[in-house]
């Protein structure tokens, strides 16, 4: 069993004498999709690496709510995170099956679960036995995608994970999600993409200048019935509270 | 349902500070091994690192050769300094390749990321730059021997051990100071700089270990309190490098 919960209280981080994050109060639920939005140099990319256990916060804490009291604290929790960032995490001298099958070994994932997610990104035979160098970067996103999903995390960071993908992948990406979102993870993305992301988000949070500048939080039964908000609400939501 | 709480707090991420630790060693070797066999199979498949410090070895050790005298007693003062100069300076360059790798697709933090023990990181990527820089040595040491004559193979078995503590002192080392510096701009000049330093003391005892197995009479006893050293000096740094190492590349 994964987390249930990832809560944030008082998170802050500097970097110097300049504030990333200057104290954000975050709950992350089972099976909801937090769209993370503002404008650049909001602490968005901080907040997903604290979230990844990558940045230490020099203030507040985040608690990972897990359900199962026997579970080893320590390796495991970064087994429940799947991360998507702005770079590939993939080396490019590997083939993408390569890549995925040594990512697989530090996660101690089957070899079916390579061919299922290559399968399910779309990444052909011929495409996945080439060196990952070779591919586009619609290719690389997919493949940092499958990379992301591998351990079936229960808590999914994404950084602007529509970026470079054509209609098909932006597609496939978005059944990634609402699958992952089904099967009760936890779902952060943070983009720019506010059309893509508009269906699959229960959750929206503006970030802006390191605080929270607005959050909202469809009810559970409203979010069902609707399927996540509108492109036009969310737009007008970032421009009232990013801008 | 009974819940657990796993924190990160402000002073210290209590849930990274304890994935540094496994609690079994297995699982810490053989994700160790992955990342080392994985370092090894993308320099396999690119050669990059192989074919630029060898040719660069190769390169110094000819030039040495041409540029010092060929005298038997000479050859002896100057064959150690040639083979860890060499060493030196091929092995960084290795070290530096070795990491802009990782920064390229940020692999690092997909490593980071993995619940592998990150320890199991560290040993993975020195084991890699251990293994290259030997290959440097053993490329280095019968090139030494073929152009300046020197009698560097009369005591073979002194002389692996020297190498192969050497090279593992370096790759500890060299490690945790190229993993630090990832992120930093200016880190092909900065590395170097703050590599050699903590590196002095490994260099003088490999020379003298050297120096003691290529004189007109090789002082075996004397080579054998230097390698003692060199594993003194290894075992340090890989208890400095363990206590580091996680503190170092978490931001």
């Amino acid at each position: 069993m994964g987390l249930d919960r990832v809560s944030c209280s008082g998170l802050a981080k500097r970097y110097g004498h300049q504030r990333a994050l200057g104290g954000v109060d975050l709950e992350l639920r089972r099976g909801s999709l937090t769209a993370l939005l503002g404008p650049n140099g909001a602490g968005k990319t901080t907040l997903l690496g604290i979230l990844s256990t990558l940045i230490r916060p020099t203030g507040g804490r985040v608690h990972y709510h897990d359900g199962s009291a026997v579970r080893d604290a320590d390796d495991r929790l970064r087994r429940e995170i799947g991360v998507l960032a702005h770079a590939s995490l993939c080396y490019g001298e590997l083939t993408g099956a390569e890549n995925l099958r040594f990512f697989a070994g530090l996660y101690d994932v089957g070899p079916a679960r390579v061919d299922e997610l290559l399968d399910q990104v779309g990444l052909d035979e011929r495409a996945r036995e080439r060196p990952a160098r070779t591919y586009s970067r619609g290719m690389m996103q997919r493949l940092a995608l499958a990379r992301a999903l591998l351990a079936r995390p229960s808590l999914l960071l994404l950084d602007e994970p529509f970026t470079g993908l054509d209609r098909s992948g932006a597609a496939a990406l978005g059944a990634s999600l609402a699958g992952a979102k089904a099967g009760g993870a936890m779902v952060l993305v943070v983009t720019h993409d506010l059309e893509a992301i508009s269906a699959l988000a229960d959750h929206v949070v503006v970030l802006r200048r390191g605080l929270i500048a607005h959050e909202a939080r469809r009810p559970e039964a409203v979010a069902h019935a609707d399927g996540g908000y509108r492109y036009d609400e969310l737009k007008d939501l970032y421009h009232r509270f990013a801008d | 349902m009974t819940s657990s709480k796993i924190s990160i707090t402000g002073s210290r991420t209590s849930a990274g500070a304890a994935a540094g630790r496994t609690t079994a060693g297995v699982p810490l070797l053989r994700h160790a091994a992955a990342v080392a066999w994985k370092d090894l199979r993308v320099e396999l498949r690119s050669r990059e690192i192989v074919y630029t410090t060898g040719f660069f070895a190769v390169l110094l050790v000819v030039v040495f050769s041409f540029a010092f005298t060929r005298e038997p007693s000479a050859v002896a003062g100057v064959t150690p300094g040639m083979l860890w100069v060499a060493v030196a300076f091929a092995g960084t360059v290795g070290l530096g390749r070795a990491f802009d790798r990782e920064r390229e697709g940020d692999t690092m933090r997909a490593l980071l990321l993995s619940p592998a023990p990150r320890l199991a990181v560290f040993f993975g990527k020195a084991t890699a730059i251990a293994a290259l820089v030997l290959a440097v040595a053993a490329l280095v040491a019968p090139l030494l021997a073929l152009l300046l004559q020197a009698p560097l193979f009369e005591e073979p078995l002194p002389l692996v051990v020297c190498l192969v503590l050497g090279s593992v002192g370096f790759a500890l080392v060299g490690t945790v100071f190229a993993a630090m510096l990832l992120r930093v701009r200016s880190r092909d000049v900065l590395l170097p700089v703050v590599l050699y330093p903590i590196l002095v003391p490994m260099f003088i005892a490999g020379t003298k270990a050297t120096a003691a197995l290529v004189a007109a009479r090789p002082d075996v006893a004397a080579a054998w309190y230097w390698i003692q050293f060199l594993g003194v000096y290894d075992a340090l740094f890989f208890g400095i490098s363990l206590w580091t190492f996680e503190s170092l590349v978490i931001e």
